[in-house]
């Protein structure tokens, strides 16, 4: 039986940490985890590899956004991107939970006992923080993306998948908001904020066109999961509006060659990954 | 408004008022500061609040402005030792409940200075002294993370001898910053709880954690101790404040207590405290414990600890590299601004 995933008492866990961080009822990845053991949350295939897709985004964004916290311009962006790196790390958490329930896997096997080829993360989520501004202008890509998918993935068949999205698409809101708030101040500040605002967009833009790449899987997946190239249209209407009224040209690069959804990433994903699983590899089966 | 000036012309009080000027250099006060200061001692004797408005003594002022920006400093140069384990959390778990951690610190930094700052000095000056090195933060600070376990031991043991510390500071005698203990006391109980969690975990693991969680105990052990600040009969500042109503307990009261908590709590993780002295006396009815290296501490706090240079120098660059983004911030509110008030002379016109 598919449990109603708006049914919290179905899914809730009272025996869950004392040191629970989501507050009230929201779904939480124990409750994923919980119905998954009890098989009442079990992913096809294809769900499971979209899901890995997802979070595999969330998760490497979050493990970026979290080096910021303590080294941010002004204490109230620690505490903004400290936020935003909770939230990805939340969704990260619920699709990886969901997607390793196909395969007998937790998040944590997931997220520290895979290989750099087995994740599935696209380049612009692997990307440096570089400077305020490049992570602004990567934070706006990807608020300008995962809004409308995950708003658009609500709708999901799989009712899993939408209630994971019905979570994330309220706080990516918010991240839209922030984003666009500092593309406007950077772009419209100082000579030298606007310059490093115009280089991070071009830093980053390169990678806005794998997000929209269709493939075997998002075709077989139906109304699963979210058509990659019928966001785009959004994409360039919404983030246009903001660079005109930004006064800033939308960089006309080449976009890159992708391949993340393949398991072919950037120069830097080994080196996140590194730091990521070393003390979770040092101690295999050990619990935490 | 100038404080202790005497008015030309005006006959010196012959009695100045108590409370608050004992340690000042004999000052004549203005009628103003007179009534001032008997409002002022009556707000203490009847252990009420003291609010931004009301008049108070140049040194309590001043003692209030040390000790909520040090409190201040301390969350922000905190966040360090605990985010240097954010990307490297064994768990998904962990690494979220730690972001919300050294997130929570950042948050409890910015009530402190706004506490602060209704004492009248901005939190840019705060931040200024702090990054050129003029300002103090607790010591425990400038000790390194090593290991994982170390979360644990400072949620357990920092967190909660801040807890012992910041309890009875929510009834300090200056209404905001009795207030913004009341948030950050219900933040930390929440830290202190994971803390112990991780330890728990790490103690009934592989001999390896376990191993690693009794080595992080021993080393912030001590440390931990000293935060309560020196021993009673060598405490300069404790006397005034608990004068004032701000400090409710001597520093080796607190240590006392805080000890028994240790002492209870580390049977329950199977743990041990590297202190063969602690013990209750029962004829004093307080927990007891070895001597403490004073000499190490004074050390630390004079900037000779393992990471003094390395907290400060992280701040300062977080605040420099900063600046422009700062600046931004600033420019295109003013250009917002002045765009708003020459379009509201059209709308005039």
């Amino acid at each position: 039986m598919t449990p109603d995933p708006h049914d919290v008492g179905a899914l809730g866990d009272s025996s869950a940490s004392a040191t629970r961080i989501t507050p009230g009822f929201a779904l939480r990845p124990e409750d994923i985890a919980l119905a998954a053991e009890q098989g009442t949350a079990k992913p096809s295939e294809d769900v499971a590899e979209y899901a890995l897709r997802l979070g595999d985004d969330a998760l490497i964004l979050a493990q970026r956004l979290g080096h910021w916290i303590s080294r941010a311009p002004e204490l109230e962006e620690d505490v903004a991107l400290g936020n935003i790196a909770l939230d990805q790390l939340g969704h990260a958490r619920s699709f990886l939970t969901y997607a390793g329930a196909a395969w007998g896997k937790s998040e944590d096997d997931l997220a520290y006992f895979r290989r750099e080829g087995e994740f599935r993360s696209a380049h612009l989520f692997e990307q440096p923080n570089g400077d305020f501004a490049a992570t602004i202008a990567r934070q706006f890509i990807v608020a300008n993306y995962q809004f409308p998918l995950y708003r658009e993935l609500v709708k999901s068949s799989d009712p899993m998948l939408s209630a994971i999205a019905a979570k994330a698409v309220k706080e990516v809101d918010y991240h839209l908001d922030h984003s666009t708030q500092w593309v406007l101040r950077l772009a419209g500040g100082t000579d030298e904020s606007r310059r490093r605002m115009e280089a991070g967009l071009n830093l980053m833009w390169p990678f806005v066109g794998e997000l929209f790449e269709d493939d075997a899987l998002t075709a077989r997946i139906g109304d699963a999961g979210v058509v990659p190239s019928s966001l785009k249209e959004e994409f360039d209407r919404t983030t246009g509006a903001i660079l005109a009224e930004a006064e800033l040209d939308v960089p006309g690069h080449p976009m890159a060659t992708g391949g993340g959804r393949r398991g072919n990433h950037s120069e830097h994903l080994g080196l996140v990954l590194a730091e990521m699983q070393v003390l979770a590899r040092e101690f295999p089966g050990a619990s935490w | 408004m100038a404080r202790n000036v005497q008015p030309a012309g005006q006959p010196a009080p012959q009695n100045p008022a108590s409370n608050g000027t004992a340690q000042a250099p004999a000052v004549v006060l203005s009628p103003e500061d007179i009534a001032g200061q008997e409002n002022f001692d009556a707000i203490i004797a009847k252990d009420s609040r003291v609010e931004p408005k009301d008049w108070m003594p140049e040194a309590y002022r001043r003692s209030l402005v040390r000790q909520i920006s040090q409190h201040a400093h301390s969350e922000i140069i905190g966040m360090q030792p605990e985010a240097n384990w954010i990307t490297r959390a064994p768990s998904l778990k962990r690494k979220s409940i730690l972001m919300a951690k050294v997130q929570d610190e950042a948050g409890h930094g910015l009530y402190l200075y706004s506490a602060a700052e209704t004492l009248g000095t901005t939190r840019d000056d705060m931040m200024d002294a702090l990054v050129a090195g003029k300002a103090r933060y607790s010591s425990i600070f400038n000790y390194p993370t090593v290991t994982w376990a170390d979360m644990g031991a400072i949620g357990w043991m920092v967190d909660g001898a801040a807890i012992c510390n910041q309890v009875p500071l929510c009834r300090a005698s200056y209404g905001p910053y009795g207030r913004a203990m009341v948030r950050v006391c219900k933040e930390e109980s929440f830290h202190q709880r994971q803390g112990f969690e991780i330890l728990l975990e790490l103690a009934n693991g592989t001999p390896e954690q376990r191993e690693m969680a009794q080595n992080a105990v021993n080393r912030w052990y001590a440390p931990s101790l000293m935060m309560f600040g020196p021993p009673d009969d060598n405490s300069p500042n404790s006397k005034q404040s608990m004068a004032w109503n701000i400090k409710r307990f001597s520093n080796d009261e607190l240590r006392s207590r805080f000890v028994g908590m240790l002492a209870e709590q580390v049977k329950v993780l199977g743990l041990t405290l590297p202190d063969d002295e602690v013990r209750f006396n029962e004829d004093t009815k307080k927990w007891e414990h070895g001597p403490l290296d004073w000499a190490e501490f004074k050390e630390v706090l004079a900037g000779r600890g393992p990471c003094n240079a390395q907290r400060l120098e992280r701040r300062r660059s977080a605040h420099e590299d900063g600046a422009w983004v700062r600046e931004a911030a600033a420019a295109y509110a003013a250009k917002q601004a002045a765009k708003q008030s020459t379009n509201a002379q059209k709308a005039a016109a």
